[in-house]
């Protein structure tokens, strides 16, 4: 079985991994490199818990081809904070309790990072909007919006009236 | 973000907690923040190898036979294991505390039950590898007639699902086929009741989905031992079922869990550690098991379907006088944790109300469809709305207010309950005034002035002559079906002499004690020969022996 | 895993690789093909790409537009031209889906998915296809559809005409979930006026067969209508003419066909709700 190489950044970190083919990147990212972070759900793009960004964009591992990757760059929750410093997003769902058993949390963060990065301003239709491809059995998404509004307020956005 | 109402039942409390009752940060949030939360499938090991497990298209079939010699030589495959790989091939969650009779497979061996039943695992080296390998098992059935309907389950000539309960419900202390709790006599109160409602309540089979599937990873450790990490809820149901399944000592399995990616109740019935750790120890390498989302949607356990017959006979002036239940929990095909379920429905009823004459059959009927588990406070959630859902029906037909109307027939401290347990510590009429004052609803000065100190007890003590039965024996044939066959003639209504009366609780005095949690309601105690010792040695612990009355009092 | 991934510089050079194998399937964003790779299908033994730029380019003429089949739902959000295919385009999936699932993939996405296929098909859409030897050629989005179970050659791009005005084309889906869900239903309509009257309208629905169809039935009993009330309601009473509706998991036949012509009408009189 031949492994085909893959070199891409990861949290700004250089990372090589030999992939089977098909591989898809949630598998790679957690036997391959170790990252945790990003979790399987359902493997169908439903679910979203394995939700990371690829340049920028939200993108959801367990649907992508882990080759595609190559001179890419990753993000995962791993990378959210600064050193010992939380990221704003972080903070606010600590403050607003939005995660119970914590299983979507990683994909969540990182939709509303994709979201706060592109729109510092969102409205809470936006921020809905943003999240709709996450799934959360336990909070009711309320404290997640919450939290998500709460961080774009204290990053300087204005988190719009809505 | 807690609005606490301290005016309530202040007398009865100190109010020097530090603690409970103040907001305080998960111990976890910042590992779910920082995505360190470690959950089973978060652990590397080196050499892991993947189960995957076969299962039954079938509702009901006899196997016929199974071929897996080319499964087995497919690329990647480690080991394919078959019943006969089991130890203790038998097994139900409850044995754990001496409750029930072992009744499932871990791997099915001449018949299947359920569609989805596990009937052979594959262990390669990777999942697709187990999936081809899957493809390649050639099984032979006998479809078998099929019941899906829990009525239909109890009718004469319905196909046995499960031959450790041949009719079809579970059977409990060997006594009777359902839970019964009798108190007073309905029959007699529905005839002299203003109106008679009598409703169906029905709800399906309701999966957990959770976001995390079911899952464990077993592996080798030191001192021959097995390391287990596991999406369970419960690590030592888990790890008391593997050691009776495989038939090991309990020392040797190291279970490590506690982070569940969304349980819900539906992370209890141990569906994967057995097969992950029996994998371990026929390949010597750590074994993943892990639920696909469609297996977790389509054969993880759901919540079970509960039907629930209420007849209630109530007055022109709203009180209550007979409640008379009949409730059937679909267990699916096999026990796990409906059998306890009903118990805790039988428990519930007749709802948080005083009511002089109760009747209640719970059945735990096994039918050919996904056994059922636990989900978020099983067992009661059903029956408590549909007895909800009963409660504004009867308001409607009296013409008063449905909170008022549960205010006035409300238990208050000092009554007597259908289970001859007094009440203590009750709340609910407090909880109906402050959820109507949140909702805006007005509710009228008699009934804003009502609380569960005052009014209990005195008549509302007495345990009434009560008509019983002795349908649904073991052995005594089918029940019938719908509602309960008529009770023998009941005794006229005076009290019964001294001697033979039960020994009745004596009423606590009032508000000067302070509070405690009531005992946990019991179903009635059991006729008058001895429990029949049992004849095989138990295999789990028998502290919960008061729960189910295996304990005389 | 024994499969293989080949990824070609050109789509002629993937066109014939995937003629040279049945087994093998074209991954455009992979929404669909990985779902199927991780549930175990033992079908595919090859994946092939293209890393082709064109492959994902977005083309504006005056008359018209050459959407790359590898343009995902976000470049097509991101493109003002493409503004009247925006509301197909945003409710695919959700945010990270609409990131990857590409218009080429959707043309073959089993109902009840293909809602921009829907949408395409209203248009009138051309879709060229490149096959493993000689030019391209160019076909009707309608044939191919009905045709892509046995289809061979790769989709390259897909061409719509712009609609007669902004107004013109519309889109609807009906779905359980909102935003994000699958479609019980969808219903694309391109309702060009000639002096107040319906001239050429056509309708395409989504999960209402196991393709994205045409509404032919309604689209003739529309013509030289007003698009208001009294106007449609011949087109509404055809509303289900030609339809299949599968039962699925999220509404049977039954209710599909129920709810069609009330949110057909919707869609015609420019109801929201």
């Amino acid at each position: 079985m031949t492994k085909t190489p893959v070199q891409f950044r990861l949290n700004g970190s250089d990372k090589a991994v030999f992939v089977d083919g098909g591989e898809n990147l949630l598998n790679v990212l957690r036997r391959g490199v170790g990252d945790m972070s990003a979790k399987y759900g359902c493997g169908q793009g439903t679910c979203g818990v394995c939700t990371v960004l690829i340049d920028g964009e939200p993108q959801l591992a367990c649907l992508t081809l882990a080759e595609t990757c190559a001179g890419r760059s990753v993000e995962t929750a791993l990378g959210l904070s600064d050193g010992p410093n939380l990221h704003p997003l972080q903070n606010a769902f600590m403050d607003h309790f939005a995660a119970q058993c914590g299983f979507c949390t990683s994909g969540m963060l990182m939709a509303a990072k994709a979201l706060l990065d592109r729109n510092p301003s969102p409205t809470r239709e936006d921020v809905a909007e943003a999240i709709s491809g996450n799934i959360c059995r336990c909070t009711g998404y309320e404290p997640i919006i919450n939290a998500i509004l709460d961080a774009a307020s204290k990053r300087g956005g204005q988190a719009s009236g809505g | 973000m807690l609005e606490f109402r301290k005016e309530f039942f202040k007398d009865e409390r100190d109010d020097n907690l530090n603690e409970v009752g103040q907001p305080r940060q998960r111990q976890d949030m910042l590992g779910h923040v920082t995505g360190r939360t470690r959950y089973f499938d978060d652990h590397a090991f080196e050499g892991l190898l993947h189960l995957k497990v076969l299962r039954s298209p079938h509702s009901h079939a006899r196997l016929r036979s199974i071929d897996t010699a080319a499964a087995e030589r497919a690329p990647g495959v480690k080991r394919v294991i078959r019943a006969a790989d089991v130890p203790v091939n038998k097994n139900t969650l409850l044995s754990l505390i001496n409750f029930g009779k072992d009744d499932e497979p871990l791997l099915a061996v001449d018949k299947v039950r359920y569609k989805g039943e596990p009937i052979l695992a594959v262990v390669a080296e990777s999942e697709a590898a187990a999936y081809d390998a899957l493809a390649k098992v050639r099984v032979e059935y006998d479809p078998l007639p099929a019941v899906f309907d829990v009525e239909e389950a109890l009718k004469p000539g319905a196909p046995v699902v499960n031959e450790t309960y041949p009719a079809n419900t579970f059977e409990y202390h060997e006594k009777y086929n359902h839970q019964k709790l009798r108190f007073g006599d309905v029959e007699r109160a529905f005839a002299q009741a203003d109106f008679v409602v009598e409703e169906r309540y029905q709800m399906s089979p309701i999966e957990h989905a959770p976001t995390e599937t079911n899952g464990s990873i077993a592996a080798p450790e030191t001192n021959d031992r097995f390391v287990v990490h596991s999406s369970t809820q419960a690590l030592f149901f888990s790890l008391g079922t593997a050691a009776k399944l495989l038939d090991v000592p309990s020392n040797r399995l190291h279970y490590i869990g506690g982070t569940v990616g969304g349980g819900f109740g539906g992370k209890v019935d141990s569906l994967t550690e057995p097969l992950s750790i029996l994998g371990a120890m026929l390949t010597g390498r750590p074994v993943r098991y892990v639920l696909n989302r469609e297996e977790e949607m389509l054969y993880g356990c759901p919540r079970g379907a509960e039907r629930h017959y209420i007849k209630d006979g109530v007055m022109r002036d709203g009180r209550i006088v007979a409640r008379k239940v009949t409730s059937y929990f679909d267990a699916g095909a096999y026990t796990r944790l409906s059998s306890y379920g009903a118990v805790k429905c039988a428990a519930h009823i007749p709802g948080p109300y005083t009511i002089p004459n109760v009747c209640a059959d719970v059945y735990c009927v096994y039918t050919n469809r996904t056994p059922a588990t636990a989900m978020r406070g099983f067992g009661i959630t059903g029956v408590d709305f549909s007895l909800e859902v009963q409660m504004d029906k009867l308001a409607h037909k009296v013409g008063m207010d449905p909170m008022e109307f549960r205010i006035l027939n409300a238990y208050r401290d000092g009554d007597m309950k259908a289970h001859r347990r007094e009440a203590h510590n009750c709340a609910l009429i407090e909880c109906v005034q402050v959820a109507a004052e949140k909702a805006n609803w007005p509710i009228s000065d008699t009934y804003r002035r009502m609380n569960s100190l005052t009014g209990g007890g005195g008549e509302r003590a007495v345990i009434p002559a009560t008509a019983t039965d002795e349908n649904g024996r073991i052995g005594g044939g089918r029940p019938a079906t719908g509602t309960t066959s008529r009770p023998p003639a009941p005794p006229p209504r005076v009290p019964l002499p001294a001697a033979a009366q039960p020994r009745a609780p004596q009423p606590q005095p009032a508000m000067s004690q302070p509070r405690v949690a009531p005992p946990p309601p019991a179903p009635p105690p059991p006729a008058a020969q001895p429990v029949k010792p049992a004849a095989t040695p138990q295999h789990g612990a028998t502290r919960f022996s008061s729960v189910f009355g295996t304990r005389r009092r | 895993m024994a499969l293989q991934v080949k990824s070609f510089g050109s789509m002629s050079e993937a066109a014939a690789a995937l003629a040279s194998d049945r087994t093998a399937r074209f991954m455009s964003g992979g929404t669909l093909l990985m779902r199927a790779i991780n549930e175990g299908d033992t079908s595919i033994s090859m994946l092939v790409r293209s890393t082709d730029a064109a492959y994902r380019q977005i083309r504006s003429e005056s008359a018209r537009i050459e959407i790359g089949a590898g343009a995902r739902m976000v470049d097509i959000l991101a493109n003002r031209d493409l503004a009247f295919l925006h509301p197909a385009a945003r409710i695919v999936g959700g945010p990270a889906v609409r990131a990857m699932a590409t218009v080429g993939g959707n043309l073959f996405a089993a109902a009840p998915y293909g809602d921009l296929a829907t949408a395409l098909l209203a248009l009138d859409a051309i879709v060229t296809v490149q096959g493993a030897y000689g030019s391209a050629q160019q076909i009707p989005i309608e044939q191919l559809l009905q045709s892509r179970d046995r289809a061979t050659g790769l989709v390259t791009s897909v061409t719509v005409p712009r609609p007669a005005s902004p107004d013109a084309f519309r889109f609807r889906k009906v779905s359980r979930v909102k935003p994000k869900g699958v479609s019980v239903l969808s219903i694309a309509a391109h309702l060009p006026l000639a002096g107040g009257r319906l001239s050429n309208a056509r309708i395409a629905y989504g999960a209402m067969a196991p393709t994205p169809i045409r509404a032919r039935a309604v689209e003739r009993a529309l013509e030289g209508r007003s698009l208001d009330a009294a106007g449609i309601a011949p087109g509404l009473a055809a509303a289900t003419e030609g339809t299949s509706p599968a039962t699925d998991a999220l509404a049977t036949a039954w209710y599909r066909r129920e709810v069609l012509p009330v949110h057909l009408r919707r869609l015609l009189l420019g109801e929201t709700g």
